[in-house]
């Protein structure tokens, strides 16, 4: 459970570069959640990922993890072994030079002992459905790959949320497919926190909870149905409508019978051929 | 391509040599090393030449991955020999005009020249038979002892560790910046040596760039993945001497006593 609370994140503060990243910012992430936070470039959404889990300290306001101040020094570690982070680039998060000890560089953090961090790598890469590219190097591994991986390296620290900071956003089509499909099944079976940062409207419809964000400031939030039926508003906010619910909103005017909240192309199916 | 390329010299194998704990490795190769300079006589010389061709022999990987280790150093080779010959003064046995070679000088260049090439091999069955991680552990346990008068050693594991995660990935990005400026019919082979080095600029300026960024970032994830230094961590790969290391270890101690002993043979 993550309740971020007023918060405000100036950059620079005290300078004549101070840019206000966020702006009075509310948000609730209750256990087993999966939330998509949209918005364009520069409107705060990796800053707001960025307190999640302490990288980042509110300059106003507070940011509780379980009832643990991210301002709390002492259990900063106990917040970042809750709220695992996955990056945009695949390259520059791994660390180590195998796939077994990327793996096993958060347990080894962690402190515990050899045994108990071989179960939690093949636990790990058995949830990413890696088992066969234990010894690999990760150089050798496709973008999708490498994402998997450290996600592995995230899921061995036994997290409760994964924040994923644009995880798709360097990847080709099945690498993004590939990296969807471990972020559903890991909240869906496991019962993970899933919070993902994304460009892709694709993606956020299979949130539970969409949050839109502009200007260091939450200007939406919904169930993906509410969110997408705006369609002019987020355009507004220079956001796409996946195609499918753009054309059931013009559909929408001439044929009524079709409504306007269509999110994929298999409801669109069902709607014109029941 | 330039992505297959080998990070270190190890060639894959399962030796006596491969199997031994990295530290006695490079003990033994340090002992190895002080025997070579202990011997001060032909028996001696014989006897160090027979150590090491059995240490290599053992380690199972081809001869001619060593002499390709020696390659580099033929010049140097051929210029100490070259010294010692002409300009060590004693017994002369030739001379024109005022070069002269001794027979003292004959006996030093092959003593030099010797110990050089068994230096080397020395060094090579380290790096052949022992990967780089390995390697890395084993610099750290070897300087951990020294943490306590402020040697950083788990910090300078790290960062050959990174370094070495980084080799193929910063390869394949040069790699791409020279494409991308030879598509912008850049070209890096023409000219004299300084056009090539001005040549060379517009890649290594946004490698650096890009490199720097890189860094920011891999901090940035592994502070997220609990991160604080050597302080509390645990190790998977934790370094255990076995019966072999102490084994191996006796072996090298005889190596050095009897080279030793050798500097009171006769001849």
């Amino acid at each position: 459970m993550i309740d971020v609370n007023n918060v405000v994140h100036i950059y620079n503060a005290d300078s004549d570069s101070e840019i206000l990243a966020l702006d009075h910012v509310n948000l609730h992430i209750e256990q087993g959640e999966h939330i998509a936070i949209l918005g364009r470039n520069g409107c705060g959404k990796s800053t707001l990922a960025k307190h999640l889990n302490g990288l980042l300290l509110p300059t106003e306001g507070r940011v509780s993890v379980d009832d643990f101040d991210t301002l709390d020094a002492d259990h900063s570690l106990d917040i970042l072994q809750r709220v695992g982070m996955v990056f945009q680039n695949p390259d520059n998060q791994l660390v180590a030079t195998t796939v077994l000890e990327e793996i096993a560089f958060g347990p080894e953090n962690l402190g515990l002992p050899r045994e108990k961090i071989l179960e939690r790598v093949d636990e790990a890469l058995k949830m990413v459905q890696m088992e066969d590219f234990r010894n690999a190097m990760p150089h050798h591994l496709s973008g999708g790959q490498k994402q998997r991986i450290a996600i592995a390296g995230i899921i061995a620290m036994r997290p409760e949320t994964i924040v994923f900071d644009e995880p798709t956003a360097m990847l080709d089509p099945d690498g993004r497919e590939e990296v969807v499909s471990t972020m559903l099944r890991l909240n869906k079976e496991e019962g993970l926190t899933i919070v993902n940062i994304t460009h892709f409207m694709e993606e956020a419809v299979l949130a539970d909870r969409v949050v839109v964000m502009d200007d260091g400031k939450i200007v939406m939030e919904g169930t993906p149905r509410e969110i997408f039926t705006h369609v002019d508003e987020l355009r507004a906010l220079h956001l796409d409508v996946p195609a499918v619910t753009e054309i059931a909103v013009q559909l929408h005017e001439e044929f009524p019978f079709i409504p306007r909240d269509v999110l994929t192309i298999e409801e669109m199916v069902k709607v014109l051929c029941p | 391509m330039l992505k297959d390329i080998t990070i270190g010299q190890y060639i894959k194998g399962n030796s006596v040599l491969h199997r031994l704990d990295p530290r006695t490795k490079i003990f033994g190769m340090l002992a190895v090393m002080v025997a070579l300079f202990l011997i001060n006589k032909w028996t001696g010389l014989l006897y160090i030449g027979v150590v090491v061709f059995a240490i290599l022999f053992a380690s199972q990987v081809p001869l001619r991955f060593y002499l390709k280790g020696i390659k580099p150093l033929l010049f140097i080779l051929i210029f100490t020999a070259l010294i010692q010959i002409f300009l060590t003064p004693g017994n002369v046995l030739w001379q024109w005009k005022i070069f002269h070679i001794t027979a003292e000088g004959i006996r030093l260049a092959v003593f030099m020249c010797t110990r050089l090439i068994l230096l080397v091999m020395t060094t090579s069955v380290l790096t052949l038979t022992t990967t780089p991680i390995q390697l890395t552990d084993a610099v750290e346990a070897l300087l951990s002892p020294f943490k306590r008068i402020g040697v950083p050693a788990h910090e300078l594991a790290m960062m050959m560790t990174i370094a070495l995660r980084f080799i193929p990935t910063l390869i394949d990005e040069t790699d791409k910046i020279m494409k991308a400026q030879a598509a912008r019919g850049a070209s890096f082979d023409e000219g004299g040596l300084i056009q090539r080095a001005k040549a060379l600029l517009p890649i290594l300026v946004p490698l650096f760039l890009n490199a720097i960024k890189r860094a920011d970032e891999l901090a940035m994830a592994m502070e997220a993945r609990c991160y604080h230094g050597g302080e509390g961590r645990t190790r998977l790969n934790e370094l255990a001497y076995k019966a072999a290391d102490y084994r191996a270890l006796v072996v090298v101690a005889i190596i050095v006593v009897i080279a030793f002993a050798t500097r009171w043979v006769a001849f």
